[in-house]
């Protein structure tokens, strides 16, 4: 195998572990702060996709500049989930939270797949822009534009997320409701404000993810479970508590099921995910980059 | 004032027989189905509820009884079909190739709980539903084909046959739950499932329980899967791996009673009647449906049909007291 292919290899996978990173930290923002596992996370993902596909294809706006809509579409949808449903499990303590959470998730998943199912219908849908399948070449990558451009709006995504979690009052206040959700409502922030707005950035990053994931691989309404494991996969492999360590994790899944993929044949690619998840869980049960 | 009295000797043993009684007396009735009704989609009906008795109890044992609440049942529901379906039609006597399917989904169940039983509940929850969707996407991407039933096996096809032996295994895993409650192990279980810390400090081996647990549910599952083999004439091979089949369990417990016997009888039977019912006239949204009962369940009536029952016998038994009282207080002593 020449140099040119394994470093061909190595980019896509580090494109690929961008989306799921993005995805992941969705999930890893609602975890960390609602402490609730929002199993259908990879419906959100698909809802957004299908957003960007349709404003695509109807209004002939380009996918990237999509996320305008896309973005607020599921912030709005988040903030109605919430309230809706989620709003009652948080009360509860503990385990049981994370308990009855992944099952009403699970139930959300049935529902938003057969809903878009009825929607969207099953067909598969891919985005077909001026640009696809354009690049340039670098010592002998390829560097498509559309998945750099991807690669870019995941890495501001994550600058974006950390200045606001670090720098501003809501983000601080959803930073100290992470760590400690009864001081922080002692110290007068309004903690179910912040679940709220949390579990709509949540969603909102979900639509990135979906965006990125339609230009790229296209969508269907059966992907959600999917794209919800490879989050889960990225979560646990940052350590449950981290945020912003779900990025990082995600780039590395991605290189290593792309690495993994020339070893073992793309047919079992998705084992290895299982694979390093597992082991993980059974080595570093505090994930690669989170403190014990 | 009658309720008020003590009961005497006789009604005492009726009582005691009463429920063993009516077990039998259902039994029977079960085993006579395909001789009094002469008709295909009923014993299809049965047949169905039987299978889902099975998917939902085994499911019950592991997350109702030992508080493992899996998302991957469809994984040994899946491979336990799997494996009997290739080893049936590549022609093993059924009985060997359904039993070695049981078996293989134990084994392949053990192979996921040692590690993800060492930490919290939650990881066990993602560990299950991480294998359960690569195990669906890797055989479908393997083994991307429809099996179809030979033809002389279709020819000589006896669905009485498959209710028979759904039936059969639906029993069988009832009594294993309640030989399980009975036995030496069901307080090291029950106590997994109230406080593991707790059942940890007072000596209970926690992993040991539940691996047994998740160990029977596997087995029973993968069983149910065999069946299914058994009675799909042709299907996907990758069908029995699809998520659904651990929301059916899901949902069949949940309608009946998490953690109880009754409770997945119930809840089957109300599911596949109530599931015939709106796949004939709600093709497209009756799974939306069923997710938001779901979804409403869990969130305002957890304890299912089962508590639901419970509670009425309890305002019964409210009223009756309510009753006497009222009598005594508002009746002429003269009089009664």
């Amino acid at each position: 195998m020449s140099l040119e292919s394994v470093m061909q290899t190595l980019l896509f996978g580090l494109f690929v572990g961008g989306i799921y990173g993005i995805a992941a930290m969705g999930l890893a923002l609602v975890f960390g702060v609602l402490k609730v596992l929002n199993v259908a996370h990879g419906e959100l993902l698909m809802f957004g996709g299908y957003i960007s596909f349709w404003v695509f294809t109807t209004l002939g706006i380009d996918p990237f500049v999509s996320l305008l809509i896309g973005i607020p579409a599921l912030f709005l949808t988040g903030l109605i989930l919430d309230r809706v449903v989620f709003r009652h499990v948080v009360r509860l303590a503990g385990e049981e939270k994370i308990k009855n959470s992944l099952l009403i998730s699970f139930g959300l998943t049935l529902v938003l797949q057969n809903l878009a199912l009825r929607v969207f219908t099953a067909d598969d849908r891919t985005i077909q822009v001026a640009y696809t399948g354009a690049g340039v070449s670098l010592f002998g990558v390829m560097l498509p534009f559309a998945r750099l451009a991807s690669l870019i709006i995941a890495l501001v995504t994550i600058l974006v997320i950390h200045f606001f979690l670090r720098r501003s009052y809501p983000g601080k206040a959803i930073l100290a409701t992470a760590e400690d959700w009864e001081a922080a409502e002692l110290a007068g922030i309004n903690i179910h404000r912040v679940y709220m707005m949390t579990f709509a950035l949540g969603a909102s990053l979900a639509a990135i993810a979906g965006t990125l994931v339609t230009i790229a691989y296209g969508i269907s309404p059966t992907v959600g479970l999917a794209w919800t494991l490879k989050a889960l996969i990225v979560v646990v492999l940052a350590g449950t508590g981290s945020i912003l360590g779900a990025f990082p994790a995600g780039l590395l899944l991605g290189v290593v099921e792309a690495l993994s993929g020339i070893l073992v044949g793309a047919s079992y690619r998705e084992v290895i995910g299982l694979v390093i998840f597992l082991a993980v869980l059974l080595l570093r049960p505090q994930g690669l980059f989170g403190r014990t | 004032m009658q309720e008020m009295t003590l009961p005497s000797t006789p009604w005492v043993w009726y009582r005691r027989w009463l429920a063993p009684a009516l077990v039998v007396l259902l039994i029977m009735l079960a085993g006579l189905i395909p001789k009094l009704v002469d008709k295909q989609n009923v014993w299809n009906l049965f047949f169905l509820i039987c299978l889902n008795i099975t998917l939902g109890q085994s499911w019950n044992i592991l997350a109702g009884f030992a508080g493992q609440t899996s998302l991957g049942h469809a994984a040994f529901f899946g491979i336990g079909s799997l494996v009997t379906r290739l080893l049936w039609l590549d022609s093993v006597p059924f009985i060997a190739a359904f039993l070695v399917g049981g078996l293989a989904a134990v084994a392949f169940a053990m192979l996921i709980g040692a590690p993800t039983f060492r930490l919290r509940g939650a990881y066990f929850s993602i560990g299950t539903l991480g294998v359960a969707e690569v195990l669906r996407i890797t055989v479908s991407q393997n083994l991307p084909l429809i099996s179809t039933m030979p033809a002389v096996q279709i020819a000589g096809y006896d669905l009485p046959l498959r209710y028979y032996a759904a039936l059969g295994l639906a029993l069988a895993t009832i009594a294993a739950a309640w030989l399980l409650l009975r036995s030496q192990w069901s307080l090291g279980i029950l106590a997994v499932r109230e406080d593991e810390e707790a059942a940890q400090a007072s000596g209970v081996h926690v992993l040991r329980h539940k691996l047994l647990a998740l160990a029977i549910s596997a087995f029973f599952a993968g069983l149910a899967g065999g069946i299914f083999a058994f009675q799909q004439i042709s299907y996907y091979l990758s069908a029995p791996f699809d998520p659904t089949w651990t929301f059916d369990a899901l949902l069949i417990v949940f309608f009946g009673g998490l953690g109880t016997l009754v409770g997945p009888v119930l809840g089957a039977i109300f599911f596949v009647l109530v599931h015939e019912q709106l796949a004939v006239r709600l093709v497209d949204v009756h799974q939306v449906i069923f997710g938001i009962l779901f979804i409403l369940i869990v969130l305002v009536f957890p304890g299912g049909l089962v508590e639901a029952w419970e509670r009425l016998k309890k305002s019964q038994r409210l009223t009756r007291v309510k009753n006497a009282i009222r009598r005594s207080l508002f009746t002429h002593p003269d009089r009664t």
